[in-house]
């Protein structure tokens, strides 16, 4: 039979590729050991939560009132004190070296302003240099003044806000970074592992030379390509497998939709990984491009996934091209089912543009792989 | 040096830049890929947000719902749409089309007008906890705008006891692209030293080039240095550029000195470059080679680095292990150098850091290169 022919030329290839692959100790280790210890390391570190931002304060005031902030601030897990200063010379030193990120200045007359009932004004002094911490200390600093205002209306028997917020945050209750960060990692270690698995399969046999002898045996461009896009396929689904465990044992992140939604979107993220690492592969003459062509890949694919910065602070052209990228729609779906607890429905769009990446890229790959001979 | 010794490093360094000229990979790595980097993050990474899809729900049109809404209408930070039932908003919340719901009840006018607090429902989706952070931030800004507008336009004043002033230091307009655009540069040329040179030597030690040249007569410096000084050339061409994209492409001041700059350019592109032989001399397979430089050197700089996430504020042993990452120091110098000057005070420790780790990484390379000769 002629299926059954076609069944075990591929099965033979697939055996093959995982052979070269596995065959070395390192190639083994590469595959799963820094794949877990990224996660680990990352998962902690990629936060955009501030903890113990340094602080100094200058106060001038000798009142009751400016005590009272100041323990306020003191008693804040967002910001630690670590120094008072005396004298206004003191500021930059401090805010150059980086030793604080902001000083609070109160002026002479804060207590004084605040009981008479005029505005007392507190000044801060913000290094910018990194301008997204900056904004994250103002706003926990902000929210404690509010609370003081509202506390001093309160007291002095004033109207105070006649309309208040009551806030709630879905999905993500103390909004926690790594709750959206991990779940991301997913999707960015496990096209990393596909794209540099598939990507230097074709490539390695095209320098040993071994490709041209591939293409004059009976098998067909189609098995060759099936052939070589099953070990990507297998070696990503057990590496998102196995990260997939390790976020919701280690990092608690909950895994609230469902599970056949979720690898509904894994295969077809995978299959256009692969498709893309072929069709690198394809296109590459040495190992060193279809490194260098998967590296060209991913970087953008992971700037404009949305994977820490939102797709909807982009320009609009910038937009445009994030419909090219799988990892959009992967982190999309990822995101949804641990986070927001989604199911094929809500999801539907984000599995139909992987599928035709993926098509394309390998119907791409495959054509490259009879029309480019060197 | 003797004339016989100068000869043949010359020869070395003539034929690695030979073998760099003739792969047109390596020039794309060198300078096609800063250009791709600095656009897509330059234009592409924002963490500003700007007309953020909100849903106000108005179950009962007046005056007072109609001034709220139009506070949240004229800010340019929001683009509201209106619903009448919550149900509808959390349907859209669900499906992603707004980031957040601002809920105005029945009684909400009732209970503005007879003064008692009239609670207003804020609902965010919480995935992306940044941009959940930054919206509840402008929606908090938007109601005390309105709620003093809105006591005024009643004859009666709102006076917060404390206002806060903010001064903020070094990126006044606290622009996102400025900080990100010179950590970029640390990224760029990670890439270039790192990934390119472990590329090419193990490219080396897999077709036995490397054996060849060890029965020659250069000698192991030499051999060294002239795999090195290409590299180094090109990572500091691909440098200059990227520099000259952040100056006048993306109008980043380059407050600093531009040979301080150099210097600290020169001593982190040698680490770069130790790191990526040293990975060559381990792996000295491609595939384990790329995988390693893209794991050890590139993922670090991006998320370990302080180029994009706060050090400060990752668990203290993540801080411990960011001291080993080369390109946190030079993110430092770089944020420094360029948004705020020549502060000595920062620049000098990082430099030396930088200084320790050529001079560990580059004896590491000499011992575990003379064993692999014998």
């Amino acid at each position: 039979m002629v299926l059954r022919h076609v069944l075990r030329h591929i099965f033979a290839l697939a055996i093959k590729e995982f052979l070269a692959l596995l065959r070395d100790k390192r190639s083994r280790f590469v595959i799963i050991g820094p794949p877990i210890i990224q996660l680990l390391v990352f998962g902690f570190a990629a936060s955009y939560d501030l903890n113990h931002v340094p602080v100094a304060i200058y106060n001038e005031d000798l009142g009751g009132a400016s005590r009272e902030l100041i323990s306020h601030i003191e008693g804040s897990p967002n910001f630690e004190v670590i120094a008072y200063l005396e004298h206004d010379s003191e500021v930059a030193p401090l805010i150059d070296n980086r030793d604080v990120l902001l000083v609070l200045h109160l002026g002479q007359h804060f207590s004084s302003d605040l009981l008479q009932g005029t505005t007392a004004s507190l000044q801060v002094i913000l290094d910018g240099r990194n301008s997204n911490t900056a904004m994250m200390a103002m706003n926990y600093l902000n929210s404690i003044v509010l609370d003081y205002n509202l506390n001093w209306l309160a007291a002095e028997g004033k109207s105070g806000a006649f309309a208040v917020l009551q806030t709630r945050a879905w999905y993500n209750d103390n909004l926690q970074s790594n709750w959206f960060i991990v779940p991301g990692i997913v999707g960015l270690l496990t096209l990393l592992v596909t794209l540099l698995v598939t990507s230097l399969s074709v490539a390695r046999e095209r320098e040993a030379g071994t490709f041209d002898q591939l293409l004059v045996t009976p098998l067909r461009p189609m098995e060759i390509l099936i052939g070589k896009a099953i070990p990507g396929i297998v070696i990503g689904l057990l590496e998102a497998t196995l990260i997939i465990v390790v976020m919701v044992v280690l990092f608690e992140i909950p895994l609230r939709g469902n599970l056949g939604a979720l690898y509904l979107g894994i295969g077809l993220f995978l299959l256009s990984a692969v498709g893309v690492g072929l069709m690198i592969s394809a296109i590459s003459v040495t190992q060193q491009q279809a490194v260098l062509g998967a590296f060209l890949f991913m970087v953008p694919a992971i700037v404009l996934s949305g994977f820490a910065t939102p797709i909807a602070n982009m320009p609009v052209f910038v937009q445009w091209l994030t419909y090219l990228d799988p990892l959009r729609y992967f982190l999309i779906i990822v995101r949804g089912i641990t986070l927001e607890g989604n199911s094929y429905s809500l999801l539907i769009h984000q599995y139909w543009p992987m599928a035709i990446i993926g098509f394309v890229t390998l119907s791409l790959a495959g054509w490259l792989f009879r029309h480019r001979m060197y | 040096m003797n004339r016989l010794a100068q000869m043949r490093l010359w020869g070395l360094i003539r034929k690695e830049s030979l073998q760099i000229l003739r792969d047109p990979s390596s020039i794309a790595i060198a300078f096609i890929m800063p250009v791709v980097l600095l656009f897509l993050f330059g234009y592409g990474v924002s963490l500003d947000a700007k007309h953020i899809p909100v849903g106000i729900v108005i179950e009962q049109p007046d005056r007072e719902t109609q001034s709220l809404a139009g506070a949240f209408e004229r800010s340019e930070f929001f683009s509201p749409q209106y619903f009448s039932v919550i149900q509808t908003a959390q349907k859209a919340l669900d499906e992603h089309q707004i980031d957040g719901i601002v809920w105005l009840r029945s009684n909400f006018s009732a209970q503005l007008l007879s003064n008692s607090a009239s609670p207003i429902g804020v609902i965010v989706n919480g995935v992306d906890s940044n941009q959940a952070n930054i919206t509840q931030r402008y929606i908090t800004g938007t109601w005390q705008a309105w709620l003093s507008h809105y006591a005024e336009s009643r004859g009666q004043s709102l006076q917060m006891p404390v206002s806060v002033e903010q001064r903020v230091w070094f990126n006044t307009a606290l622009s996102s692209r400025l900080f990100l655009v010179p950590g970029l540069i640390a990224i760029v040329m990670t890439l270039i030293g790192s990934l390119l040179t472990a590329m090419v030597v193990a490219r080396e030690w897999e077709r036995g080039t490397m054996e060849a040249m060890m029965v020659t007569p250069l000698r192991r410096s030499e051999i060294l240095a002239g795999k090195l000084i290409p590299y180094f050339v090109l990572g500091m061409g691909g440098m200059l550029f990227s520099v000259a994209l952040a100056v006048w492409q993306f109008k980043v001041p380059l407050h600093g000195s531009f040979w301080l700059l150099m210097l600290s350019s020169a001593l982190f592109m040698l680490v770069a470059l130790a790191i990526g032989l040293l990975i060559s001399i381990v792996a000295k397979n491609q595939f384990v080679a790329g995988l390693l430089a893209i794991i050890v050197t590139f993922l670090p700089a991006f998320i370990l680095s302080g180029f994009l996430f706060d050090i400060h504020s990752m668990p203290s042993w993540i801080q411990f292990i960011t001291y080993l990452v080369p390109a946190r120091y030079f993110v430092a110098i770089l944020q420094t150098l360029f948004l705020a000057g020549d502060v000595w005070s920062v620049v000098l420790p990082n430099i030396g850091a930088l200084l320790m780790m050529a001079l560990f990484y580059f004896l590491l390379v000499w011992r575990k290169f003379h064993k692999r000769l014998e």
